[in-house]
């Protein structure tokens, strides 16, 4: 060895590999504007579709008139749902079991729904078709408020599901009722009721929002009708889904169907179902024989495209008076709009609701969901957090902070008091998960001591005795959120879209000079897989991140994979990239054995190759086994170095954090100030830490958002009043407040590199942080359980009500 | 969000503009910075046939002294007025509420005139022109005349201005040295309109109000000037019960509509706050 041998280090470094901030690869094109969105894709002779859409939230469409557009110079078609019933596509089946109207049908159920869709030369024909297409109405009475929709006098919606009494999940109760969900054991839950010393409920609703991300859901769609084959370019968080979803409905031969997600602005849940647009597009470009654009605007995707959360939560815990809790009860009104088009695994409803157990170690416990129909646009997606996680974190951690005041205990001791301890995991759920991992003791502790917890309640109790004396107007609330996620849908066992068990893959294909490719089953909408991914080959085969070229999102060439969403890109397809690389370096270690001429069993991995055990010069790098892989492996061996994993998880991860967030609001204007965020997260192995800060940072401040102001609100007569980013809070970098970030690490034990997701965690643990210090700020005026989202009229209002303003 | 076709023109002269505008009658719209007129125009629902774009006017651009008034042209930028240094010495309450309109891509756009003539009761501009005692220069076919700023607000998007007037410049008395001021505005965020905001211009002699004009954005159809309110805090030292006397005044003549930004109760409470404060901070910074 002489000085210019690079040390242990040195190598190690050079791969960039795990546990290394590698600079992002995908923003070299993203920061110069060279990224290749959907917008970005003209083909030849491409045409551009628009929407007629509804101004009633429900009406009967009488007669739709399209003669004066297809005069309009550059109109070609109106397509309705008369056109549609020809290729029988008037009705699409959704994610959830039910069917929902491609364009309207009769009647409307929502405002802005689609009635018609225009096709023409350019952008601007399109909408001046649409504007000239003359549709007649007669309006019906409108159903806006869920509580009402299950009353005997409610107008029907769903007239097409009249007189069937029984849907995808189960008996309906009711001509507006979707389904009924129950988990847990009532008996013994209403029994812990019965003899508990104490007891809350509350109504713990989380309002409607909106994924919103930077790029709307657009496509472009071609039909080659000498081929017989369609290429859909779209905004799609799973690409293979889409494939077969249309291969199942336009009944076309799958290998004929190309589906190609190029760059996307953002998904988070947004871009997961299949919408009108896609249908509408693609059997307009069948029927035109030209390529067809759609592309949504913003007032389309706040008020038509898949809207988040809408969940009414009545939550009792049953409790000691110690505060060691005995029993949880919970009860969801669940408004999922006029078409049940929620994005959740087949079999679950009501997604994962059943985590709503939180981190606490409940004896028992019972969920009871209800799904009602109304006249507001469909969805129900995972908006920055796997299935229905955040509706239920931030249910148990409101639930618990109202406990803790009725028990008049500090809320961070009641949940130390209560959490699972270490050595119960895997634990198993009241409701019927096995947490896999957990050391929440260890992260809370850390947390308060990050933040001197105890001198923020000294201070706020000073704060409080001024507010009293009159010296100050402002008031101080501390929101913490222990949050547990249920991420990395999912096992077959359990977890299904339309039928496809929930795996994911890889296929890593190493070139003869050390490079290579890896093709996954996932597709990135920002979160930087094309860095990451690498980083896990590179330490699992040796070989430089830098060298691994990763790619995604064309069904084509990567492997059937269920696409990213629900932070199961790492545990599940992060997964299948291990395995895949192990295959690769199992067979790097069999050339490397004949290479050196020794037995495989006496080889160990070095960092960047193989070394003979004990013989520090008998050293083969895997650049040079990739070589070898090209032209001289073992007799017998096939050459080549490539291998392909589809992963089926065990289970699902389980990340946690805990999170804090000091506010001050003014009660005279009811404007707040996030004074301090901290928030630590436990993600298992970490890949990327600064991919992880990124997305803690970017899921904090979706967080802020919806706590604070972010909403999708309906007028009483079902019109949609937040259309557009004037009203629909987007925080800019000016509102969104600074981010303290730190970690623990509880890897998780059936993961191949033990990681856990973490791109939504912050989006889960954030919002209940958010509330739980604006409830903690007006508790000592006597508030128990205020109402998101705590915009600024809000809390003033909130502060009149309690007397606190004249 | 797709405009309807229009016939674009760019004249070189106000002259020209105007007998565009008067030609091509109500079809015609002037085109300024565009940051209202254009939005309308993506969502349709204000569908000119012809656009009038004033950018091509030099005349129309600029800050200038003339005697006790600041003159400035109408197509000139909030961000060329946050530029100038004459705004910020001898108005620097300009300067304070340029700074609270949208965000920098807005303010490299939007112009002065196009905010003050538009009408809209969000603008910031308007209260604050009444507050200053302003006055608007309209030149029309028939020649040109001035207006009071507080005369020029009728309804929301209805003014002064006659068919085939373009609002040329503002001529804007330059405070007494001394002078105390300060914009308040609550808003959601960057970007929004208030959901109530003061603008207070005063004087004070021997620790005493001596002067003083309250003005108030987006709690009516109009900008308002909050006369009683002002004229409650002459002569006193902004003692608690004037600042509540003031800001009874005031609220009692707003009359704002209940939107996303609140109830109309809590809009008229806040816009009684917003005058509290901007009383107070123009008091402490009067010399």
């Amino acid at each position: 060895m002489n000085d210019l041998t690079p040390t242990r280090e040195q190598r190690t470094a050079a791969l960039e590999g795990m546990g290394c901030k590698r600079k992002r690869v995908e923003d070299i094109r993203f920061t110069q504007g060279r990224g290749n969105y959907v917008d970005d894709v003209k083909l030849p002779g491409m045409l551009h579709g628009d929407f007629v859409r509804s101004p009633h939230p429900h009406a009967r469409v009488k007669k739709i008139d399209d003669s004066a557009a297809l005069k309009v110079p550059g109109v070609l078609a109106v397509i309705t749902a008369e056109t549609l019933k020809t290729v029988n596509l008037a009705w699409m089946p959704t994610l959830a079991g039910d069917v929902q109207m491609v364009l309207a049908d009769g009647k409307v159920l929502f405002q802005n729904q689609e009635v018609a869709f225009v096709v023409a030369t350019d952008r601007y024909a399109a909408d001046d078709g649409i504007n000239a297409v003359i549709v007649e109405y007669e309006p019906l009475p409108p159903l806006v408020d869920p509580f009402k929709a299950m009353n005997a006098d409610s107008p029907v919606l769903r007239e097409d599901l009249v007189g069937k009494m029984s849907g995808a999940h189960g008996p309906r109760k009711h001509d507006n009722h979707i389904f009924e969900w129950t988990v847990g054991d009532k008996e013994l839950t209403d029994a812990a009721f019965n003899k508990a010393e104490v007891k809350i409920k509350e109504l713990i609703s989380y309002h409607r929002t909106h994924p919103s991300p930077l790029e709307t859901c657009q496509c472009v769609c071609s039909f080659d009708k000498i081929k017989g084959e369609l290429t859909i370019y779209g905004t799609f968080q799973a690409p293979h889904v889409i494939r077969t979803v249309v291969a199942l409905i336009a009944k076309l031969p799958e290998h004929k169907i190309h589906v190609i997600a190029p760059d996307i602005g953002g998904g988070f849940g947004n871009k997961v179902g299949a919408y009108p647009g896609y249908i509408c597009a693609a059997v307009a470009s069948i029927v035109t024989g030209k390529p067809v654009k759609w592309v949504e605007d913003r007032i389309e995707n706040l008020t038509a495209t898949s809207f988040a959360r809408d969940y009414h939560m009545t939550t009792e815990i049953a409790a000691t008076k110690e505060g060691k809790v005995t029993g949880l009860r919970v009860h969801v009104l669940a408004d999922h709009g006029a078409f049940d088009a929620c994005a959740d695994p087949s079999k679950w409803p009501a997604g994962f609701f059943n985590i709503v157990t939180g981190s606490y170690d409940f004896p028992t416990a019972h969920l009871a969901v209800d799904g009602v129909y109304t006249n507001k646009a469909p969805g129900g997606v995972a908006y920055r957090c796997s299935f229905r996680v955040t509706e239920a974190a931030y249910c148990i951690e409101r639930a618990m902070d109202i406990l803790a005041q009725k028990l008049n205990m500090d809320p961070a001791e009641l949940r130390l008091k209560n959490f699972i301890k270490p050595e119960q995991f895997p634990y198993h759920s009241a409701l019927g998960w096995e947490y896999d991992s957990g050391d929440y003791h260890t992260a809370m502790r850390k947390m308060m001591e990050a933040t001197g917890y105890a001198a923020l309640r000294k201070e706020q109790a000073e704060k409080r005795a001024a507010f009293a004396r009159g010296e100050t107007r402002d008031i101080m609330g501390l929101g913490i959120s222990f949050f547990t996620e249920i991420v990395g849908a999912g096992p077959s066992k359990n977890c299904d879209i339309l039928g496809i068990a929930m795996f994911d893959s890889c296929e890593i294909r190493m070139h003869p000079t050390g490079a290579g490719i890896a093709r996954v089953g996932s597709k990135s909408q920002g979160q930087g897989h094309e860095t990451t991914w690498a980083q896990i080959i590179a330490t699992e085969i040796g070989i430089p991140a830098d060298n691994i070229m990763v790619e995604e999102g064309n069904t084509d060439t990567a492997p059937y994979g269920l696409g990213t969403y629900g932070s199961r890109s790492t545990p599940v397809a992060g997964a299948a990239i291990a395995m895949a690389a192990r295959k690769i370096k199992a067979k790097a270690q069999m050339i490397a054995a004949y290479k050196l001429e020794v037995h495989e069993d006496d080889l160990e991995f070095d960092i960047d190759g193989f070394r003979v055990r004990g013989l520090q010069e008998k050293f083969m790098s895997m650049k040079d086994i990739c070589w070898a892989a090209y032209n001289s492996v073992p007799p017998g061996m096939e050459p080549g170095l490539e291998a392909v994993s589809y992963y089926d998880p065990p289970n699902m991860t389980y990340p946690f954090g805990a999170y804090l967030c000091v506010m001050d609001i003014d009660v005279d204007t009811g404007v707040y100030k996030v004074r301090r965020f901290y928030a630590l997260d436990d993600c298992g192995t970490r890949i990327n830490p600064m991919i992880i800060e990124g997305q803690v940072h970017g899921g904090l401040t979706e967080a802020f958002a919806i706590a604070m102001g972010q909403e999708i609100r309906y007028d009483e007569v079902g019109n949609v009043v937040t259309g557009s980013f004037m009203d629909f809070f987007m925080p800019t970098a000016v509102e969104t407040p600074h981010w303290e970030t730190d970690f623990t690490v509880t890897p998780s034990p059936h993961h191949p590199i033990g990681a856990k997701g973490v791109g939504e965690s912050p989006n889960v643990g954030g919002v209940p942080a958010f509330s739980n210090a604006v409830n903690d700020a007006f508790s000592f005026l006597g508030a128990t359980h205020i109402q998101m989202p705590h915009d600024f009229w809000r809390n003033w209002k909130a502060a009149k009500d309690l007397g606190a303003v004249a | 969000m797709i405009p309807g076709s229009f016939n674009y023109h760019r004249p070189a002269s106000v002259a020209d503009a105007v007998k565009l505008l008067v030609d091509l009658g109500e079809d015609a719209r002037p085109l300024a910075g565009g940051h209202s007129l254009v939005p309308m125009m993506k969502l349709r629902l204000a569908t000119p046939a012809h656009l009038i774009d004033l950018h091509g006017i030099a005349a129309l651009k600029g800050i200038s002294r003339n005697g006790n008034n600041l003159v400035i042209g109408a197509m000139t930028t909030q961000h060329e007025l946050l530029a100038s240094d004459e705004v910020a010495k001898s108005m620097p309450i300009l300067h304070e509420a340029a700074l609270l309109i949208a965000d920098p891509q807005v303010r490299y756009r939007g112009t002065i005139g196009g905010n003050v003539a538009n009408g809209d009761p969000g603008n910031d501009m308007p209260a604050l022109m009444m507050t200053l005692g302003a006055s608007y220069r309209l030149e029309g076919a028939g020649g040109a005349r001035d207006i009071a700023a507080a005369d020029f607000y009728q309804g929301a998007y209805f003014t002064a201005l006659e068919p085939g007037e373009i609002l040329t410049s503002i001529s804007v008395p330059v405070p007494a040295a001394g002078h105390g001021y300060a914009y308040e505005k609550l808003k959601r965020k960057v970007g929004d309109y208030a959901t109530a905001a003061a603008a207070v211009v005063l004087t004070m002699s021997g620790g005493k109000v001596a002067t003083c004009a309250i003005g108030l954005t987006n709690v009516h159809e109009t900008p308002l000037l909050a006369a009683d309110a002002a004229k409650a805090v002459i002569g006193t030292s902004l003692d608690a019960a004037t600042l509540k006397k003031a800001a009874a005044a005031a609220s009692a003549i707003m009359a704002p509509a209940a939107d996303a930004r609140g109830p109309v109760e809590y809009r008229k409470h806040v816009g009684g706050i917003m005058v509290t404060r901007a009383l107070q901070r123009a008091a402490s910074r009067a010399k």
